[in-house]
């Protein structure tokens, strides 16, 4: 299902950016926040706007959204 | 750390000692069984007899207000710990029932036992694989409802019976009662494994001890008797109660030991069975509720908890306090945005604590010179040793005489005192805000206007409650923190949620758009207002523009560039109204840009200044002008009138040619739409652009004078379509989102024809309020009417309560210094606040016009 563009919904509109981030980009993250995994806003390791990103449990996803007010906005959730 | 704390927490500790109070941090709370064995435990004392005192009104030993249970009498010891009235908190007391008695509250339990229990080896009636299988912590409803149609018992092949609960209190196995004895003994038999599959902690609880063998007696402090004035004595209901139970059951066991027959002993049984239960619980439905001897029901223990009138929901959650007032409120536009009126009579019974100096000694004596029945006066004085004295006629002289410095003094509501105002409910911060008083004749609140939208309060009959703070330290947070300037600014958008309303808009509308007064009438016009500075008006032959007169009251080097409402520059310059008129999109509520200019420029207090003088003047100006709305503001020209009832017409062919493609079937429909739904969508399209049509002629024939449309121009009240309602038509009612729909056989109403999808027969109204409705359009009016009435009283508490749990969950997430929105966790909410890290409190409508913000810096530059 993934493979055919249309069905794809990670290319939809309305759906965000979803990025995984590499071990030092998460740790970046983590230290710029300060805070530790658990207290991140989690995502379930089955979303479908993680199709064919490879995200595995502990994995930090950036959602990169559209904003009206400043354009683009990043929010991070780690994969359970 | 701790070494160097150590001796201080030691001294601590022998303080507490020495104190009767020992402190203890409680880590965790079980719920469980009060078994026998804890119940005699912890009584001290064994309750025999029914007698309360004796002869000489001292407490029978072994009766119910024996004294090793606490005392209620002033200078009696309690015999357990030796200490006085309200010293000793009390003791528990016991008592054995000569036979087990149910308890009422554990009935469901027991019988839940009983079904899922074998009758002869008490274990559980499904076998031990299936026990296996249980989840853990499904409670007893699981093993009850799959041991329900077993009929022998799969550990001693004993044939099973139904056993049925009689109400309120019975058993019954095949239709043969089973005593309590009886029930008590299968109980107990129930091995602590089992118990645990029924769903109950068998460390804490045991079945058995759902039937009563001992009951404990509270403490006479939690059921204090009251002296009444002849002298007599009158118990509490919960005595009265342990009277009746203690009694039967001394009868009971003076039966069951003569050998009385057991028809006897089982009736005495069963009244014992009654009175427990109304102990417990009074409101029973089966039950006669017991009640005393002038017929009023006795109060038992659970109502004592349950409820509004409960120990919960009326003494615990409810918090009442002193120093406050309610009363009904009502509009004085003349007082000020912070100001409240308050009745004389609330004034003179509301105090503010006066601590005496020698320098306002003088002026407090007068004040208690007054005394409690004269206006500025005194109701109490606290001498500098600390003993409360009632200001009257008698003491007046010599409270006069030894006021000295040190002393407080109770003095009755003074203008400028400041106060707490609340309506509820109290959704958001503004619900409750800091008034200066203002005392005043008349028996309610007063209000001004303004502040309605804050509090959504409206005069049809609203109350308030008026709180006076009593220490200089909640005096100074009042008034710094809440008063009602400093909550002009909403901070859900950053919007000013105070502002001009009704009248006060379409005064200021005419004021800056036509007027012109003498220097006299002006001169006037602002010195009843409180203006006198007049100076920056500029007199053009004697008399003066209504802008110039607006001016005064404006900051005198105030620079603003905003637009009215219908989107024209208005323009201020050095304090001075050049260009434009002022209306709802300047100095309204939510969207008052001048307000808010003003505001952030001049501070909260000549922000609120401005606000209400501009108030007053809209006011004032009416008030000179002479503003009315009446009938003829709805007249129309003739052939205006001939030229809608054409344009009505002419929709009604079209509306007519829709319906006939239809009935060929030629209508093609739109896209995700039936035929049917294309045509209601086309026909009430058509229908709505003829009402604006018809809205938009009213509009350009309708002349300047008239109020009607200067009140739709201003945006004081009301709207264009509302004028064309009155004067023209009243358009479509639309129910549910279309036009009215069947009610009877294929037609709204018997009087048209089956099948009809005409205007007229689907809620078109062609007639203006004015002219009136035939009869069927009062119909379709009605209906919609009702709907939205319905609407409205269906959704206003279900909206609330949405509201409510919505503010629950939120309340302490919160924005930390990093930036982002964090819970009490400190976990991560938003990684920046809004995904724009805007305040919207600072904001203007959840945006920031950084452009005018640039504009107005370089200018000042």
């Amino acid at each position: 299902m993934a493979d055919n563009g249309e069905s794809n919904i990670q290319n939809h509109m309305l759906v965000p950016k979803h990025i995984k981030l590499s071990e030092e980009q998460a740790a970046i993250i983590l230290k710029k926040y300060n805070v530790s995994k658990k207290q991140l806003p989690k995502i379930k390791q089955k979303d479908p706007a993680l199709t064919g990103l490879d995200a595995v449990h502990g994995d930090i996803i950036e959602i990169i959204r559209n904003t009206p007010t400043v354009g683009k906005s990043s929010y991070y959730r780690v994969v359970v | 750390m701790w070494k160097r704390l150590a001796p201080e927490i030691l001294q601590e500790v022998k303080k507490m000692k020495n104190e009767s109070h020992i402190y203890k941090r409680v880590s965790k709370i079980v719920f469980g069984l009060m078994s026998p064995k804890i119940i005699r435990k912890r009584a001290c004392a064994k309750i025999v007899t029914a007698e309360l005192y004796d002869r000489e009104g001292y407490p029978v030993d072994g009766g119910l207000m024996d004294v090793r249970l606490g005392v209620i009498d002033p200078g009696l010891r309690c015999k357990t710990c030796a200490g006085k009235l309200k010293e000793c908190t009390g003791h528990f007391g016991y008592i054995e029932f000569a036979r087990p008695i149910i308890h009422i509250k554990y009935i469901p339990y027991v019988l839940n036992f009983l079904k899922s229990t074998c009758r002869e080896c008490s274990k559980l009636l499904i076998t031990d694989e299936k026990i296996k299988n249980l989840k853990k912590g499904s409670g007893g409803d699981s093993v009850r409802k799959s041991s329900s149609s077993i009929k022998v018992c799969p550990h001693c092949k004993a044939k099973q019976y139904n056993v049925k609960l009689e109400k309120p209190s019975v058993f019954m196995e095949n239709d043969k009662k089973l005593s309590p004895v009886e029930v008590r003994a299968r109980l107990e038999k129930i091995p602590d494994c089992d118990v645990e599959k029924l769903g109950i902690n068998s460390g804490m609880a045991r079945p058995e001890w759902m039937i009563l063998i001992l009951l404990p007696i509270p403490p006479v402090t939690m059921r204090p008797s009251i002296t009444l004035e002849s002298g007599e004595r009158s118990e509490d209901d919960l005595t009265h109660k342990l009277g009746d139970i203690v009694r039967i059951n001394q009868r009971l066991f003076e039966n069951i030991n003569s050998g009385a027959p057991e028809v006897i002993i089982e009736d005495l049984w069963e009244l014992l069975q009654y009175h427990v239960t109304t102990y417990f619980d009074n409101t029973l439905a089966q039950i006669p509720p017991a009640r005393h001897r002038s017929g009023q029901p006795l109060r038992s223990l659970t109502e004592r908890i349950k409820s509004k009138e409960g120990r919960f929901r009326h003494n615990l959650a409810g918090k009442r306090v002193n120093f406050a007032a309610r009363a009904v409120i009502s509009p004085d536009p003349r007082i000020n945005f912070n100001e409240v009126g308050v009745p004389k009579i609330v004034a003179m019974e509301l105090t503010v604590p006066e601590k005496v100096t020698e320098w306002n000694l003088d002026w407090l004596k007068g004040l208690v010179n007054n005394g409690a029945d004269q206006y500025p006066g005194v109701n109490y004085v606290f001498t500098s040793d600390g003993k409360k004295r009632k200001v009257n006629e008698e003491t007046k002289e010599q409270i006069i005489e030894e006021l000295e410095a040190g002393c407080v003094v109770e003095r009755h509501l003074l203008d400028g005192d400041i106060s707490v105002f609340n309506r509820q409910p109290s959704l958001h911060r503004m619900s409750i805000m800091a008034h200066k008083i203002k005392v005043l004749e008349g028996k309610s609140f007063r209000l001004n206007p303004g502040v309605c939208t804050p509090y959504n309060a409206d005069f049809d009959g609203d109350e308030m409650n008026l709180h006076i703070p009593q220490t200089e330290e909640a005096r100074a947070e009042a008034e710094i923190l809440m008063q009602v300037q400093t909550q002009l600014i909403s901070p859900k958008n950053g919007l000013n949620v105070m502002g001009s309303i009704h009248d006060a808009i379409t005064g200021n509308y005419i004021l800056t758009k036509h007027l012109t007064f003498s220097r006299e009438e002006a001169v006037n016009i602002l010195y009843s207002i409180g203006v006198d500075d007049i100076g920056c008006m500029k007199f053009n032959k004697g008399e003066v523009s209504g802008k110039d007169v607006f001016s005064a009251l404006l900051p005198k080097n105030l620079d603003f560039i905003g637009a009215s409402k219908d989107g024209e520059e208005v323009l201020i310059k050095k304090g001075r109204l050049i260009k434009g008129i002022i209306d709802k999109a300047t100095i309204g509520e939510d969207n008052g840009t001048l307000i808010r200019s003003i505001y952030t420029k001049y501070g909260e207090d000549v922000g609120i200044d401005t606000v209400g003088r501009i108030f007053k003047l809209g006011l004032e100006v009416l008030l000179d002008f002479g503003f009315t709305t009446c009938l003829s503001d709805t007249d129309l020209p003739k052939e205006v009138l001939v030229k809608n009832d054409n344009l009505i017409k002419n929709v009604e062919k079209e509306v007519e040619e829709l319906i006939e493609r239809y009935n060929k079937g030629k209508l093609e429909a739109m896209p995700g739409l039936t035929v049917t739904e294309t045509l209601e969508g086309e026909v009430l399209k058509l229908l709505n652009r003829l009402r604006d049509e018809i809205g938009h002629r009213v509009f350009d024939c309708a002349t300047d004078d008239n109020s009607t449309l200067l009140m739709a121009r201003s945006g004081a009240q009301g709207s264009f379509l509302n004028l064309a309602q009155m004067s023209a038509l009243v358009g479509q009612q639309s129910l549910g989102g279309g036009r009215i729909r069947d009610g009877y056989t294929k037609r709204t109403l018997s009087l048209f024809k089956r099948g009809d999808l005409l205007p007229d027969s689907r809620g078109f109204i062609r007639s203006s309020y004015k002219k009136g409705l035939n009869p069927y359009e009062y119909f379709f009016h009605s209906m919609t009417g009702r709907d939205s009435l319905m609407d409205t009283a269906l959704r206003t508490p279900k909206s609330g309560y949405l509201y409510r749990r919505l503010a629950n969950a939120l309340q302490d997430l919160k924005v930390e210094y990093d930036g982002t929105v964090r819970d009490s966790n400190k976990r991560v909410i938003q990684f920046i606040y809004g995904g724009d890290g805007i305040d919207v409190s600072k904001s203007e409508g959840g945006t920031i016009d950084v452009k005018r913000i640039v504009k107005e810096v370089m200018q000042k530059i």
